[in-house]
């Protein structure tokens, strides 16, 4: 890695900056942050990139040298989802280039390329079109000058593979050789581009392999803890046992004592909200990361556990399960439930409950980070690089503009590293040792202090007519909420939380209240792949599973009849007043109920569902559910012998995801969310006593194995032109329920509790 | 001070004797291949060949490294043509690729051992290895798929 990029000054370009500012503006960006100012424009480039560089430079996103190399950067962080790979697929297409000839640049935090917040599920959502625009702009450019050269119209030439053809003459000239020209032509305004048809497509909606491929094989690849600067120093962090526990008195003598160890370094606590603020410590710095480790365990630390010392796993579940008996905040309001119920009839109720999970990326949280001269150069596996330049400038007090953050690529993410904590730590270590510093959490650091994904209990309550449907339904979701790491305090879901499961349940019924029960945090919040939609969809679904079993009808057909014939949910009628939609707009993204019933038809033929095994000790799933825009459904099938052992032989997950970039990626993220799912669901869990976490490792926090894993999960994407939706995440949710409903259907054993490990099946 | 060679290079040590075997060729030779994951042996990211056998690098102190060669996922192949290797893109098998070294230097010693694996072998050797992004359907279907073409390089 190189130690120290060079800043270099670019003046603006005009026609680039009223470019982007059009394209920008007519994406469809709603969640905070997501506009980029005109003004910022003005201030291109502290550091340039290779597409910068380049000669031809329609775009923040593409450059052209003249050797015909294509420059391509990707702003959205690589932590296993392929992105890197994908998005530069959409601009080469649209380019038509030669994809040998395309380098990847993998983009620094820098607010002119628009959202870096690699989470949502919402890169290609969100740039497809933009990646599409700086294609057709380079295409458009590269068609005019060919045409100039050869003075005849634009009209009359097209593109071939890297190439501008003229249809009439057969002349061809290659995408290099019409770079000088093509530089010098202004850059076309949105609004004149021309984009090739559906059917020139050649990389969108085609597998290909990821860009990284062969040099993670061969173990070159980089990753945040794979970074180094000449001169780089070793850090590990005891942080407070208990979160805003304080240091009381530190010995460090026994430390400093052992070999390689340079300096310990006492870490400010923060104040209030803890955001991203580093969670404070003791750090120990050394000449190498095991050295760091060994004096780490040295220090004699007296610490003020303060007031988060009582929270207690066991208790706090029954403060939950209690908070979901009272009313809550009213998120939607459909028909009158209270009057419904008060007529009376057969009533269905049950209580589920999901314990706090961990990300556990394989990377742990690492950064290298390097102070000098009032300026900050990091390099992190980092899902934000703008929110670590933000936090990076808040911990040391200087601007933003001052940051330069370098992103890895990121041993996996699922959340965990849009949070910047660590790259702060490194930063202010690097202050006061003078040198760069490199800190590495251990895995005991990672579990113990992670932004956990919440803890939380879901009721539901239904009073059903003849036919078993409901005739009002109340739902009540109580959890500690992702606001209390920004607001000190909230106990109340954001419009984000609930309006994952719990205020679009998408089922037509003529009555449904969803209430929000208060809960307090007592450990840091944070998002966790799919987020809330894990607890409300695991307990709407199973509630579902047990309405079908009271009313004696068979699973499918009763989750399609609560669907119903479908159509576009209108959740303002039913008083949802901030419906966030995954920061999308209604009108392109709509919620289409018949889209929901489609892939839970599919996955029903595909799995044989009507002719399925009834045998004892075997038992099928199946649950549909959209979340970040897609409408995935889920077939798990398992087998649960004698001693209780469940084994999985096959999941089906059937995706419309809308238009899809790289299906082979799309695949393996339903694979991987399966897998994953079926973890959470069997064995995860963190839980505290004394305000500690009690899992430090992988043999307490058990995450999914080979021997775990299903023996086969089949993904079936539909075909769609429909705008694209999020894949990341939406695998996940609907897994959950399926399997926990196959057991019961194997077992008779309903689950409502995770992780299932604690019921005995048999 | 041990001696010992890393991908057929003889190299000696006489820094602390319990660092991990990981900490060496991470910090010190500057191979980064070998991934640290969880320091307790729960993982498998910091596999490497101990005389041929698979072995977690952050299980194994400096100490007990002496007269021994030791093979990182660098020294695999030159050029990414272990079978092993060659199944793994051929079956696109990463997703973050971070555990992916560790897999792979397992499944290779696996294959050097075994060269047909049954899906129990295939369980057996395997489950010592976590990936946390799920590709565990194409590291087993990799694996067959190596074993089908030779899978001993």
């Amino acid at each position: 890695m190189t130690p120290t990029p060079s800043r270099t000054i670019v003046t603006t370009n005009v026609s680039r900056r009223h470019f982007l500012g059009g394209l920008l503006s007519t994406s469809a960006f709603v969640v905070a942050a997501r506009f980029v100012p005109d003004v910022l424009f003005a201030q291109v480039a502290t550091v340039k990139s290779a597409a910068d560089s380049a000669a031809l430079n329609p775009s923040v996103y593409l450059g052209i040298d003249p050797d015909g190399t294509v420059h391509i950067v990707t702003h959205r962080s690589e932590m296993g989802t392929g992105i890197r790979t994908s998005l530069p697929m959409v601009a080469a297409d649209e380019l038509d280039a030669d994809w040998a000839r395309v380098k990847i640049v993998q983009g620094i935090g820098d607010v002119r390329y628009g959202d870096q917040n690699t989470d949502g599920s919402k890169s290609i959502r969100d740039f497809f079109d933009a990646f599409r625009h700086a294609g057709a702009a380079a295409r458009g450019m590269l068609i005019q000058a060919a045409a100039a050269q050869w003075q005849v119209p634009a009209t009359e030439c097209e593109t071939g593979l890297h190439e501008v053809v003229h249809k009439p003459s057969g002349r061809r000239a290659a995408y290099g050789s019409l770079v000088p020209a093509a530089a010098k032509l202004p850059v076309p305004k949105p609004g004149t581009l021309r984009f090739k048809p559906r059917s020139a497509w050649r990389y969108i909606g085609k597998d290909r392999p990821i860009y990284d491929l062969g040099d993670i094989v061969s173990g070159k690849a980089i990753f945040g803890m794979d970074a180094k600067v000449d001169g780089m120093l070793y850090a590990s962090i005891e942080h407070p046992p208990v979160l805003g526990a304080t240091i009381k008195s530190v010995d460090d003598k026994a430390a400093l004592k052992v070999r390689g160890v340079r300096q310990v370094v006492t870490l400010d606590p923060w104040k209030p909200p803890i955001g991203f603020q580093p969670l404070g410590g003791v750090a120990v710095i050394a000449d190498n990361t095991w050295a760091a480790f060994q004096g780490r365990k040295q220090l004699k630390i007296d610490w003020d556990l303060g007031p988060h010392a009582s929270y207690d796993s066991a208790s706090y579940k029954k403060q939950l399960i209690a908070a979901v008996q009272q009313p809550g905040k009213v998120a939607r309001s459909r028909g009158n439930v209270d009057a419904e119920f008060a007529k009376g009839g057969k009533v269905v109720e049950a209580v589920y409950y999901v314990p706090h999970h961990a990300h556990a990326t394989m990377e742990p949280p690492v950064a290298v980070a390097e102070y000098r001269d009032g300026k900050v150069t990091a390099w992190a596996p980092v899902q934000n690089p703008q929110a670590a330049q933000d936090t990076v400038a808040a911990a040391l007090g200087i601007d933003k503009t001052n940051v330069v953050c370098h992103v890895t690529l990121l041993g996996g993410g699922f959340g965990r590293k849009s949070k910047p904590d660590f790259v702060a730590e490194a930063a202010l270590l690097s202050r006061r040792v003078g040198k760069p510093v490199k800190v590495v959490w251990s895995r005991e650091d990672d579990l113990q202090f992670d932004y956990y994904h919440a803890v939380a209990a879901v009721s539901h309550k239904a009073v059903v007519n003849g036919r078993g449907r409901p005739t009002a339904w109340l739902a009540r979701s109580a959890f500690p909420p992702i606001a209390s790491t920004f607001t000190a305090g909230e106990r109340y879901g954001m419009d984000i939380e609930l309006g994952m499961g719990l205020t679009d349940l998408p089922f037509d019924v003529p009555a449904y209240r969803a209430e929000n029960c208060p809960a307090e945090a007592h450990v840091r919040i944070g998002w966790f792949r799919s987020v809330a939609n894990i607890y409300q969809v695991f307990a709407a679904s199973s509630f579902v599973d047990e309405l079908a079993h009271a009313a004696g009808r068979d699973p499918l057909d009763y989750q399609l009849d609560l669907i119903g014939p479908g159509g576009v949910l209108d959740l303002k009628a039913d008083g949802v007043a901030n419906y966030w939609n995954y920061g999308v707009p209604a009108d392109k993204y709509p919620f289409d109920t018949r889209r929901l019933r489609r892939v839970l038809e599919i996955a029903g033929q595909r799995a044989g569902w009507a002719k399925r095994s009834r045998a004892k000790g075997r038992g099928m799933g199946i649950v549909a559910a959209r979340s970040f825009t897609s409408y995935i459904a889920s077939v798990v099938e398992v087998q649960v012998d004698a001693q209780g052992r469940v084994r999985i032989p096959r999941v089906i997950q059937v995706v419309d995801a809308g238009t899809v970039v790289n299906p082979d990626r799309v695949r393996s993220q339903f694979e991987g969310a399966a897998v994953m799912g079926i973890g959470l669901a069997m064995t995860g869990e963190i839980s505290a006593e004394a305000g500690r976490v009690i899992q430090t490792n992988f043999h307490a926090f058990q995450v999914p194995r080979i021997t775990d894993a299903p023996a086969q999960v089949d993904v079936h994407i539909v075909e769609s032109d429909a705008p694209p939706g999020g894949v990341g995440e939406p695998g996940l949710p609907p897994i959950v329920p399926a399997l926990t409903n196959a057991i019961f259907a194997a077992t008779g054993k309903r689950i409502r509790e995770l992780p299932i490990s604690k019921t005995k099946l048999v | 001070m041990v001696t010992f060679t890393v991908n057929g290079a003889a190299r000696s040590f006489d820094g602390d004797p319990e660092m991990p075997l990981l900490w060496y060729l991470r910090d010190e030779l500057g191979l980064t291949g070998t991934k640290f994951g969880c320091g307790g042996g729960f993982c498998g990211s910091c596999t490497v060949h101990l005389d041929g056998k698979a072995a977690r690098a952050c299980q194994t102190p400096m100490s007990g490294v002496g007269g021994r060669t030791i093979v990182t996922i660098e020294g695999l192949s030159a050029d990414q043509s272990h079978p092993v290797q060659r199944a793994w893109v051929a079956g696109n098998v990463a997703q973050c690729g971070y555990c992916q070294a560790g897999q792979i230097m397992q499944a290779a010693a696996l294959l050097a051992e075994k060269p047909r694996p049954t899906d129990a072998d295939i369980d057996a050797a395997m489950a010592g290895n976590i990936c946390r992004c799920g590709t565990y359907q194409r590291i087993r279907a990799s694996i067959k798929q190596a074993a089908a073409s030779g899978g001993r390089s």
